[in-house]
C-alpha cells in the first residue's frame, strides 16, 4: 500500500484546538440532514430522508445511545457524524472545528484518526485473509507510523486493552480462528490503535451471544474511562442502552423524538413513541405470560413519504388536531430532558 | 392431569463433519401437555434448532446418529416410515414455523393460496372452500381477510410472519413449533406477534414449543422453560422456577446477563466461549466456564437429577439433593 509521506509530519504534532470554544464539547451536530437520492426510471429521483434535521451535542468522555427501530436513521446518523456519509445539509463541529466541508486533506486525515467506528458484524468486518497483526497494523501504516517497533508496541497495548491475552498468541491468528466475542474485540482494538477521541459503535453486541454481551459492554466502559473516550452507541436494544450510556436519544423516522439522561428517559418517558418502545420490551418475568403487552398498531412508515406534521401521528394514541399539521420541535422540558411532542408544547 | 401430546426421550442427533461427529442434540428428554407452552432457550449453536428439526424428523443427509423416542399423540414417530409420517403427522399433528420463513414465501403466488395449498393438495378440498379456510385463519392471526388476494411484496415483515403462522395452522395441528419467529422483526412488531400468539394458544388450545435465544421473550409466552447448552438441556422447569430461582450455574449466569428495563441489577457475564461439539470438553459441557467447578465435573458427565417441584437439572452440585433418573 502506498502512503502519502508528505502528509505524515503533522501526526505527532498536537492538534491545535481553538481555545475560544467551550472545551468540554467534542461533537456538535447542527441541523444535520442526510438524504439519499435514488434514481427512479429515467427522469425521476426518489429522496429518502434518512436523517432529517437532527441537532445534538456530545461532551468529552460522554456516552450517548442512539436508539431506534430499523429504518429510523440511527445508523445513518452515526455514519454522518464521522463523515462516512456526507450530510446533505447542516454542520458537523468536531473539537471546535467545522469539519462539514473538509475534503481529503491533512485535516481530514487527522479527523479520521480522531473518529473511529466499530461495526455490527464481527464476521464480515474483518478481512479473512489478514492476520490479526495485519488488521491492526494497517491503520498505523496508513497514518504514517513508520517505526516497526513503535507499531508493535501500539498493537500489543491495544490487544491488552481489549483483553485478548496473551497478545502474542493472537498476533498470527486469522479471524476464523477466533470466537465471535474475540473477533469483536479485534474490531475494537482496530478502532483503538490510532488513539481516537470519538468512537461510533454501530450495534456492536447484537451479533454476540447474550452471555458475552455484558462482557463487551463492560470493556467499552473501561476503555471509555481509561482514555476519556466519547462514545456514540447505536442500538435497537434500549435495555443495554440503559446500562451502558449516560444519555439516550430516541429516533423515529429520521428525527430525534426524545433525548435525556438514560435512566430518566427510561423511568419517565415523555414521548408516546418512547413509552410504547419501552412497554414492548419484556423483562424476564414469569408473570409476562398472563398479561398482554401494551402495543401501538402499525409499522414505521417509509422515509420516502414521511407523514406530514409529527411523523408519529399515524400511530400515536394521543393524537389531536395540530399533530398532523405542524411538526413539533425538540424542546427542553427540564434540565436536560428534551422531547419533540405537541403534548408538551402547549403549556 | 391431561396426558402428554408429546414425549421426547433420550433424543440424540449428530451430524457428520470433516472433523468427526458433531453431537448437536445429546440426551434430550421433555414432555408437553395439551395447551402448554415450552420455551427452549440457549445461545447460538446450543442445539435448539436441531432439536426442533429432529421433532419433525426433518434431518439432513449428513446425519450420523439419530436415536431416542419421539412420541406424538401416543405414537412413536421414530419408527414410522416417511410416507406415513407425511400423511398422518407432519402438519396434521405437529407443524413448524421455520426461522426466516417469512422470507421464503413464493413471490408470484397470492398469499391466501399459499396458505390454502396444503388443504387442496392433501385433503382434496375444493379451491373455494380452502380459500374460505385461509380467510378464517387470517382473521385468527390478525390479518384483514381481503389480504388473501395480496402478493408477499405487498406485505410488511410482521404481516408476512402472520401469514407463515396461518400457514402452519391450516391442517389443525396439536403442536406448533416456532423457531425464532420474531428475531428478524422490530420490538414493536415482536410485541404485536407475541400478543397474537397468546390469543391463538387460548382459542385453539395449542401446545407450543417456542425456540428463542431471548429468555425475556420466552417469559412472554412459556409455561415451562428448558435452558440448553452444548446440545443438552441443563435445566428444565416451570417459568417461575427457571426465571426466578435458576439452579444450574449456566442458567443462573445466563439470566443474570440479561439487562432489565424495570429493575436494577449488576449485569453478569460468562467468560469463555461455548464448547466445540465435535470435541466436547470431558465431563460436564459447561465445566470449563463454570465458577462452581469441582473435581468430578471434568471427569464424568453429570446425569439428569430431578429436584423437588419436578424440575430437571444436569449438574453435580445437586447430586445429594436430587434423585438420579
Amino acid at each position: 500500500m502506498e502512503v502519502d509521506r508528505s502528509d505524515v509530519s503533522f501526526i505527532r504534532r498536537k492538534v491545535k484546538v481553538n481555545k475560544m470554544v467551550n472545551n468540554s464539547i467534542l461533537l456538535k451536530l447542527e441541523n444535520i440532514k442526510t438524504y439519499f437520492f435514488l434514481p427512479k426510471g429515467l427522469f425521476k429521483t426518489i429522496v429518502v430522508k434518512a436523517v432529517d434535521n437532527v441537532s445534538l451535542e456530545m461532551k468529552k468522555g460522554e456516552s450517548l445511545a442512539i436508539v431506534g427501530e430499523s429504518g429510523s436513521g440511527k445508523t445513518t446518523l452515526g455514519r454522518t457524524a464521522i463523515k462516512l456519509v456526507e450530510p446533505t445539509g447542516g454542520k458537523i463541529i468536531f473539537d471546535g472545528k467545522d469539519i462539514t466541508n473538509l475534503n481529503d486533506g491533512r485535516e481530514m486525515k487527522n479527523f479520521r484518526r480522531m473518529a473511529q467506528i466499530i461495526f455490527q458484524d464481527p464476521f464480515m468486518s474483518l478481512n479473512p485473509y489478514m492476520t490479526i497483526r495485519e488488521i491492526l497494523e494497517e491503520p498505523l501504516i496508513i497514518h504514517g507510523f513508520n517505526d516497526q517497533k513503535e507499531r508493535n508496541e501500539i498493537i500489543i497495548k491495544a490487544l491488552v486493552d481489549v483483553k485478548l491475552q496473551p497478545p502474542e498468541e493472537f498476533l498470527l491468528k486469522y479471524p476464523h480462528m477466533l470466537s465471535g466475542g474475540q473477533r469483536q474485540r479485534v474490531g475494537i482494538a482496530r478502532a483503538m490503535v490510532l488513539g481516537p477521541k470519538f468512537i461510533v459503535a454501530d450495534e456492536p453486541v447484537s451479533m454476540i451471544d447474550a452471555s458475552s454481551r455484558a462482557e463487551i459492554l463492560y470493556l467499552f466502559k473501561s476503555l471509555q474511562e481509561k482514555y476519556n473516550l466519547t462514545f456514540m452507541y447505536i442500538t435497537h436494544d434500549i435495555a443495554t442502552a440503559k446500562y451502558f450510556s449516560d444519555y439516550l436519544a430516541v429516533m423515529y423516522l429520521g428525527k430525534i423524538v426524545e433525548y435525556g439522561p438514560s435512566r430518566e428517559v427510561i423511568m419517565n418517558p415523555k414521548h408516546p413513541y418512547t413509552a410504547a418502545l419501552i412497554s414492548a420490551v419484556p423483562d424476564p418475568d414469569p408473570n409476562n405470560r398472563f398479561i398482554y403487552r401494551k402495543v401501538i398498531s402499525g409499522e414505521i412508515p417509509s422515509a420516502v413519504h414521511p407523514p406530514p406534521g409529527c411523523r408519529f401521528h399515524t400511530r400515536c394514541p394521543y393524537k389531536f388536531e395540530v399533530c398532523d399539521k405542524k411538526e413539533p420541535e425538540l424542546e427542553t422540558l427540564d434540565s436536560s430532558h428534551k422531547v419533540a411532542c405537541h403534548l408538551y408544547t402547549k403549556k | 392431569m391431561a396426558s402428554n401430546v408429546l414425549e421426547v426421550e433420550k433424543l440424540n442427533l449428530a451430524y457428520k463433519t470433516l472433523r468427526g461427529d458433531l453431537l448437536a442434540v445429546n440426551d434430550v428428554s421433555f414432555s408437553l401437555k395439551p395447551g402448554e407452552t415450552l420455551g427452549i432457550v440457549g445461545e447460538s449453536g446450543c442445539g435448539k434448532s436441531s432439536t426442533a428439526y429432529a421433532l419433525m424428523k426433518m434431518i439432513p443427509s449428513n446425519t450420523s446418529i439419530f436415536t431416542g423416542k419421539i412420541i406424538v399423540d401416543g405414537e412413536n414417530i421414530m419408527e414410522m416410515d416417511d410416507s406415513d409420517l407425511r400423511k398422518k403427522v407432519r402438519w396434521k399433528k405437529i407443524s413448524m414455523v421455520f426461522q426466516g420463513a417469512m422470507n421464503s414465501l413464493n413471490p408470484v403466488i397470492k398469499v391466501g393460496f399459499q396458505v390454502a395449498e396444503p388443504l387442496i393438495v392433501h385433503d382434496n378440498v375444493p379451491k373455494k372452500e380452502a380459500l374460505e379456510k385461509a380467510k378464517e385463519l387470517f382473521k385468527l392471526v390478525g390479518l384483514p381477510q381481503d389480504f388473501i388476494n395480496r402478493y408477499p411484496h405487498e406485505l410488511s415483515g410482521g404481516m408476512k410472519q402472520r401469514v407463515v403462522i396461518a400457514m402452519s395452522l391450516v391442517l389443525n395441528p396439536k403442536i406448533l413449533i416456532l423457531d425464532e419467529p420474531t428475531s428478524a422483526l422490530d420490538v414493536m412488531i415482536q410485541a404485536q406477534i407475541m400478543n397474537m400468539l397468546k390469543d391463538l394458544r387460548k382459542s385453539l388450545n395449542l401446545s407450543i414449543i417456542f425456540i428463542t435465544h431471548d429468555i425475556a421473550l420466552a417469559s412472554d409466552l412459556c409455561d415451562k422453560i428448558a435452558v440448553m447448552y452444548g446440545g443438552q438441556i441443563m435445566e428444565l422447569g416451570t417459568a417461575e422456577q427457571v426465571l426466578l430461582d435458576p439452579r444450574h450455574p449456566y442458567a443462573s449466569k445466563l439470566i443474570g446477563s440479561i439487562p432489565t428495563l424495570r429493575s436494577d441489577k449488576k449485569l453478569e457475564f460468562i467468560p469463555g466461549a461455548p464448547p466445540d461439539l465435535v470435541n466436547p470438553p470431558p465431563g460436564c459441557r459447561f465445566s470449563p466456564r463454570c465458577p462452581y467447578r469441582f473435581e468430578l465435573c471434568d471427569k464424568e458427565e453429570p446425569p439428569i437429577y430431578i429436584l423437588d417441584g419436578g424440575r430437571q437439572i444436569r449438574c453435580f452440585l445437586y447430586k445429594e439433593k436430587g434423585q438420579g433418573e
